[in-house]
């Protein structure tokens, strides 16, 4: 597995464990957040939607605005 | 300070609130009902001479050495079994106690061997002692040869049985049976003729069930059971009090000394997390801290396919600073980190985050703890809101159901497992407390000596969240939830959340069976026991977090304990049994990479710029890399760096092959430790370690418990570990002036709200302190979340089971799980260099006799282990301690390396790696695989040192 790929692997495991939460996509969100260093975020945020799932990929989407966003 | 052995009070104490007094050789004592005439002697100052009587186990009353006269009873009671009573009055020196004490040493000394002189006890026999108390001048009998002459069993490596100095006390018995559980000696004969015999007359110590606690050599009144190294070195001349090494619990011991020698680890009766218990580790297996292969003088190298080359602490300091500087130029700051040891001392923990955050200037530090139980920290943090354990040692004594998931203890936890099989047994009429095993192996407790689990769920690896899932669907859907608890202490809403959740029927226990492989009705009549059987504790261990799902599995937990109530008082609570000594200490310290000292995260801008404000610093407010995460930015060239304190990834890591790919990468790999460990063969620069003999500090153990390390001798390569750090970090130019750690912990202390009674000052008067120590609770908290939980409401966090992606196959058709034994600890690097290797010289594969039969294979054959990630070859054992499908393994051993075959699978919420789970497949092998062979060669290659002799 590439870095890439792992990291796209991770995105989508947070995101299947989260997806029972009240409100999934923040959560992933958050999580990534919270727990990824910034080249981490940087990379899956330059990876586009390829191969992560719909949750994973709303939750990356809303966190790379968020940070362009200021 | 001179030798004093510990104060023996002749029997044990009494928890009884009610008190009674008497007088005793005219003076009254009060004491707690219950206690022994002997006892309330002995806490008087008055002692009663004895033999068959020791304050670790129960009074028999055999020696009749410990006579008495009460006032208004007829003859001379035993004042071991006699039990106080209010107005008693006792006389303990009388001319008629004198000539009847005087007639029983006689005919013990008769029987005995008079060596004294030339004996290892000479100076600390407690047999000597007595016929000096007694006023023993001469023996008027013959000599009856009943035990003299006889061999002596010299089998265990540690120390040595004479039976010929035997006085048939049975204290080795009693402290077998009651202390440590393993019921492995027996008297055999009557009256004088008695012996001890472990096991069969045939059997020697080795040969028998004993697990080398040493329990009865501590009982042992005179040499008959003695320590070989007092045989060696003689008898100890002072005694330092410090804390053990190697596992979570945390055991007290006294460092008995002889000069800088150390004679003996003796367990400390005052040590609140053992309670004067010890195992074969802990007591014995201390001698790797002087080991011919420990490395004294750093040694640097440019390139890891060169020599190493040894050079004063000076040098080394300075090229490590330019390296890490040259680095930090070249490729950014960002390139750098550094990782923790769990071994290592608070204060040495704190130092090295900190030299990370305030001199590397990223957060990239994190610790061994990744890899065992990060999801602790998630799980326990998100549903308490704190990342901790809940309760004391203490609190198992009030379990009525105790509910072990995915731990070991008798082979990971001795001590505390014996502590908890006392409460399992019952004791004094009281029922033992009832036993739920959730594991795939049966493990050692699952049956034990006068022990029978009323459940053991033999699941399926990987399956945790289903079955904790299936019993919460029971306690939901039979009405079994405490729901006064959960309103006044959790949030409803999302009680009511999860609880619906559970009680879908995809979730019962039926609909589940296929994928836990687990009996519905038995894991119905679990789930019934737990939350309804009284106090319920559960305890856990990697068998949990070492998971895709280990986060979830955490919760789960937390959940089930949440919804019975479970929480906040005596004998309940969520306990996780943490592997490494100082697992605790290093989360608490700010190892992670997202998170300071106290848990607050680092993009806490409050808690940040107090950090900022104490070290002078700008802290970066964005989360590091995670061990995993390095190795990857390694692989892409991006992370160059890393200073590694007291540990070995190459060999703990999962996928040894990313590992050896990620450090090969690196252009600086610092290794700080006592051996040419694994991960130093990707190493270029070498600083060596001290042990904790030789240095001083704190350690924090699975309760909380904040314990003093004390150092009793001069560190061999001359500095403590912390240090070593500071020196380091001085070479980079950073201010550090710590004379002590005393003075880091105050710094801890002032900069972590839980740690702010904390000082080795508080610590030396206390013994230990359990955290938070704080105003409102200044001599520490043994139990947590009494009125309310530390996060205010508990929370409910639904947890789906959800699957594995390492997924058996044709190709990989069984289950890998692997785990440790009691002799050997983590990597080995330490136990592997003593006699322990009596016990476990080799790690060996177990597999079930139908999958042994299906592929032709015997115990003690040669096996080749394959997964995806890697093979390996070791010897097979069969046995139906694990189910079919399911193989287990340790992973003491470096030739091993059972880590070649684990994959980087890991949990979702830490990125802690799946050991638990690896698809395999077994098959004939006749020598070691291409792996092991190239990696022989290269270890070789990568030991030679330019000067001097070869390191290994
Ligand atoms: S060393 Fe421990 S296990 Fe062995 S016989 Fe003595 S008390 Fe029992
Ligand atoms: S071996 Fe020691 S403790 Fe055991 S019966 Fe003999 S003298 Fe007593
Ligand atoms: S139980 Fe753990 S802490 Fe106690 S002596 Fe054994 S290894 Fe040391
Ligand atoms: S010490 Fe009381 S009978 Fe032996």
């Amino acid at each position: 597995m590439t870095s890439e790929e792992r990291l796209v692997h991770m995105a989508n495991q947070i995101a299947t464990n989260l997806a029972t939460d009240a409100a999934p996509v923040t959560a992933v969100a958050d999580h990534i957040q919270t727990f990824w260093d910034p080249r981490m975020k940087r990379m899956i945020f330059a990876h586009g939607s390829d191969g992560l799932s719909p949750v994973a990929a709303a939750a990356i989407r809303l966190l790379a605005d968020a940070q362009n966003g200021g | 300070m001179t030798y004093q052995p510990q104060k023996n009070f002749g029997t044990p104490e009494s928890r009884s609130d009610e008190a009674v007094s008497l007088t005793i050789d005219g003076r009254e004592v009060t004491v707690p009902a219950g206690t022994s005439v002997m006892r309330a002697a002995a806490e008087q100052g008055t002692s009663i001479p004895k033999l068959c009587a020791t304050d670790s186990v129960k009074s028999y009353g055999s020696c009749r050495l410990c006579l008495v006269e009460i006032d208004g009873r007829r003859g001379t009671p035993a004042s071991c079994a006699t039990p106080v009573e209010p107005g008693m009055v006792v006389r303990t020196q009388t001319p008629q106690l004198a000539k009847l004490r005087k007639g029983v040493m006689e005919l013990y000394i008769s029987d005995h061997p008079l060596d004294c002189l030339t004996c290892a006890a000479n100076g600390d026999c407690e047999l000597q002692d007595q016929a000096g108390a007694v006023g023993l001048r001469d023996v008027r009998y013959d000599v009856q040869a009943t035990h003299l002459g006889q061999d002596k069993d010299h089998s265990n490596p540690y120390f040595d049985f004479d039976p010929s100095k035997c006085i048939a006390c049975s204290r080795c018995i009693r402290a077998c049976d009651e202390v440590q559980g393993t019921l492995a000696l027996t008297m055999e004969g009557r009256g004088w003729d008695s012996k001890i015999s472990a096991g069969f007359a045939s059997d020697n110590f080795m040969g028998s069930e004993c697990v080398s606690c040493g329990a009865c050599v501590q009982a042992c009144p005179t040499a008959t059971l003695v320590e070989k190294k007092v045989v060696e070195v003689g008898t100890p001349e002072r005694s330092v009090v410090t804390t053990c090494a190697y596992c979570g619990v945390g055991c007290t011991f006294r460092a008995e000394m002889r000069g800088e020698q150390l004679v003996r680890m003796v367990p400390c009766k005052d040590g609140k997390a053992n309670r004067g218990h010890s195992c074969v580790k802990g007591r014995f297996a201390w001698g790797y801290a002087q080991h011919q292969e420990r490395i004294l003088k750093p040694m640097i190298r440019k390139s890891i396919s060169d020599p190493w080359r040894e050079v004063e602490w000076d040098e080394a300091f300075a090229y490590t600073a330019s390296e890490l500087k040259r680095i930090s130029e070249k490729y950014g700051r960002n390139a750098l980190g550094g990782i923790t040891s769990s071994r290592c001392t608070n204060e040495e923990t704190f130092l090295v985050q900190k030299l990370v955050r305030a001199g590397f200037g990223n957060n990239n530090v994190d610790t061994c703890a990744r890899v065992c139980h990060s999801p602790t920290g998630y799980g326990l943090k998100t549903t308490f809101g704190t990342s901790a354990g809940t309760q004391d040692f203490d609190s198992v004594e009030d379990s009525d159901v105790i509910l072990i998931i995915g731990a070991n203890p008798t082979d990971g936890h001795p001590v505390f497992a014996s502590r908890m099989k006392r409460r399992l047994r019952g004791q004094d009429g009281r029922p033992g407390a009832k036993l739920i095993v959730i594991d795939p192996r049966r493990t050692d407790i699952v049956r034990s000596p006068h022990i029978e689990a009323q459940h053991h769920l033999p699941l399926r690896p990987g399956t945790n969240v289903a079955v904790l899932t299936a019993m919460a669907h029971v306690i939901v859907t039979e009405g079994l939830a405490n729901e006064a608890f959960v309103r006044e202490r959790c949030d409803w809403d999302e009680y009511s959340h999860w609880a619906e959740f559970v009680s879908q029927a995809r979730n019962s226990p039926e609909n589940l069976q296929p994928v836990t492989l687990i009996d519905a009705e038995e894991l119905r009549a679990a789930a019934r026991l737990y939350a309804t059987g009284g106090n319920g504790a559960i305890y856990y261990g990697l068998g949990v977090t070492e998971h895709s799902q280990g986060s979830s599995t955490v919760m789960a937990i937390a959940n089930l304990a949440m919804a019975t109530g479970n929480i906040g008082r005596r004998g309940v609570g969520v306990n996780p049994l943490r592997g490494q000594n100082n697992v605790q200490g290093a989360c608490d310290m700010g190892s992670f990479p997202h998170e300071l000292a106290g848990y607050r995260h680092i993009s806490d801008n409050k808690a940040r710029s107090l950090f900022e404000n104490d070290w002078g610093v700008t802290l970066d407010p964005e989360p590091g890399l995670r061990i995993p995460n390095m190795l990857d930015a390694a692989v892409d060239g991006v992370f160059k760096a890393l200073y590694c304190q007291g540990e070995d990834i190459l060999q703990s890591d999962p996928n040894t092959a990313h590992v050896s790919a990620g450090l090969a990468a690196m252009e600086c790999v610092i290794v700080h430790d006592l051996f040419l460990n694994e991960t130093a063969n990707y190493a270029h620069i070498f600083l060596p370690g001290s042990t904790f003999l030789e240095k001083n500090g704190t350690f924090t153990n699975a309760e909380r418990r904040i314990q003093p390390v004390r150092k009793v001798m001069t560190p061999m390569n001359g500095l403590e570990d912390w240090e070593v750090t500071q020196k380091l970090a001085q070479a980079m130019g950073l201010n550090w002036n710590y004379s002590h750690p005393s003075e880091i912990m105050d710094e801890i202390a002032r900069l972590t709200p839980t740690f702010a009674g904390v000082s080795f000052v508080r610590l030396d008067e206390a013994g230990s302190l359990q955290w938070p120590v704080t105003a409102d609770a200044p001599d520490g908290s043994p139990i947590m979340h009494i009125d309310g939980f530390v996060r205010g409401k508990g929370k409910f966090v639904v947890t789906d089971y959800v699957p594995t992606d390492e997924k058996t196959g044709p190709r990989f058709p069984l289950l890998l799980t692997t785990g440790r034994i009691l002799s050997q600890y983590n990597v080995g690097a330490q136990t592997r260099r003593t006699e322990n290797v009596a016990w476990h010289p080799e790690d060996l594969l177990e597999i079930h006799p139908v999958d042994a039969e299906d592929r032709g294979v015997k115990s003690g054959d040669w096996v080749k282990l394959a997964s995806r990630a890697g093979e390996t070859t070791l010897r097979a054992t069969v046995t139906d301690r694990v189910a079919p499908g399911v193989v287990y393994t340790t992973f003491h051993h470096a030739v091993t390396q059972a880590n070649v075959v684990t994959t980087d699978f890991s949990d979702w919420a830490t990125n802690c790696p799946e050991y638990k789970v690896t698809a395999v497949q077994i098959s004939a092998s006749n020598g070691p695989t291409e792996w092991q062979e190239e990696y022989e060669a290269l270890s070789t290659r990568s030991r030679r040192v330019e000067t001097g002799i070869a390191a290994e």
